[in-house]
């Protein structure tokens, strides 16, 4: 059966995306962020996952507020990358699995989640920041993807617990699917930000740092957190932190940190890079 | 009871974008997710205001966005991230749209958040 090695976080805010494509690796402003990669880097380098099932919330490149699931699942052979409107440049295709992600939506509809199932699917630069950040260009040797979209854009968006309990859902769902790939699951977005109203520019670190340290053993515990208290303590934006609960669902029980980052401010955002080894 | 999106309103300067909002802004925002499209852009830069009669926007939003003012276009039922691609078109980044809205220069807003890292 796919086995779940372990799970990735990073930001995804675009001007990452526009700083990697001018590989703005060593400017003063980009070092401490870009300097949390390269641990990852190698420990990916040596587990050589497979396949990444990535959650991410869309910010208007392929649903728009005309209707917008909660809960949506990529189904396609392929997922492209298209003009946001703002100049980030257009990256290429990213590789699907459709036979994982029908296991994945099969399985979670049968658990109680009944999400929404893509099979053409646009991913923006939530999806495609993180994806770039870890496994670089995607036209040579590209990992297959499994896109994991939660709206985070228009009120109700689903609980803290119920994106944990959807990472739940899917990491059975993994481990029952018939292959011997590697799978690691990524956690995007966050973590404190806010940039709407006039609290724009609010940053916890505080906050931040509690919940990467408790997302490490007491996942359960975090996701008991209102949406209220999350949007209240991480801003407006920093509710993206449900995507990283979702992750940490997928993983089980046992973790163990390889490697942590945190670094103030990119863009208008407190951003987040961990490693969490899933536990034999 | 079931708690309402709306019951997050304490939270001071913060807008939940709820369903109440969606409503209002529905026109606006529809306007600035059609600037995905390089053609829906050229065809705003080229003749605004009917650019925004033909969504159909109401004059508190066409306002808003002539005013090039982030605190009146999410006052009008903007949302942030549709918003944004709007802004892209006048030049705008979310440091500009933070500074309009805490009423502090570009300077001293990117000044605030990096001191939030200390």
């Amino acid at each position: 059966m796919a086995r779940i090695i372990g799970g990735l976080t990073s930001s995804h805010i675009p001007a990452v995306g526009a700083a990697y494509a001018k590989k703005q690796f060593e400017d003063p402003y980009w070092k401490p962020f870009f300097a949390g990669y390269p641990p990852i880097h190698k420990w990916l380098a040596e587990q050589k996952p497979d396949v990444a099932v990535v959650f991410y919330n869309d910010h208007g490149l392929n649903f728009f507020l005309d209707k917008m699931p909660t809960f949506a699942i990529g189904a396609a052979f392929e997922y492209e990358n298209q003009d946001e409107g703002w100049g980030l440049p257009v990256v290429g295709k990213f590789k699907g699995y459709p036979e994982l992600s029908w296991q994945i939506i099969d399985s979670v509809v049968a658990d109680g989640f009944d999400v929404c199932s893509c099979q053409e699917m646009a991913v923006d630069h939530g999806f495609a920041v993180p994806v770039q950040l870890f496994w670089g260009d995607q036209t040579k040797n590209p990992i297959k993807t499994v896109p994991i979209c939660v709206n985070t854009v228009q009120h109700p968006v689903p609980t803290p617990m119920r994106c944990y309990r959807l990472g739940q859902a899917i990491g059975r769902a993994i481990s029952a699917f018939p292959s011997d790939e590697k799978v690691v699951i990524l956690g995007t977005g966050g973590m404190s930000h806010q940039l709407d109203g006039k609290r724009a520019g609010f940053i916890n670190k505080k906050f931040d740092l509690m919940c990467m340290e408790k997302i490490v053993d007491h996942p359960e515990e975090l996701a008991k957190i209102s949406t209220h208290e999350l949007i209240r303590e991480a801003g407006a934006q920093g509710l993206e932190f449900i995507l990283w609960l979702g992750m940490r669902g997928c993983l089980g029980d046992r973790v163990k940190r390889l490697h942590q980052n945190y670094h103030i401010p990119i863009s208008n955002t407190a951003a987040g890079t961990l490693l969490l080894e899933k536990a034999a | 009871m079931s708690m309402s999106a709306h019951d997050l309103d304490d939270i001071p300067g913060t807008v939940i974008y709820d369903g109440r909002e969606a409503m209002r802004g529905y026109p606006l925002n529809k306007m600035c997710y059609s600037f995905n499209r390089a053609d829906a852009r050229e065809e705003f830069r080229h003749d605004p205001e009917a650019y925004m009669t033909k969504f159909k926007l109401n004059d508190q939003q066409k306002a808003a966005v002539r005013a090039r003012n982030a605190t009146k276009l999410i006052e009008a039922g903007g949302n942030i991230y549709y918003l944004a691609k709007l802004a892209g078109i006048f030049g705008l980044s979310v440091q500009d749209l933070g500074a309009q809205q805490t009423g502090m220069t570009v300077d001293a807003f990117k000044d605030m958040l990096k001191k939030q890292g200390d």
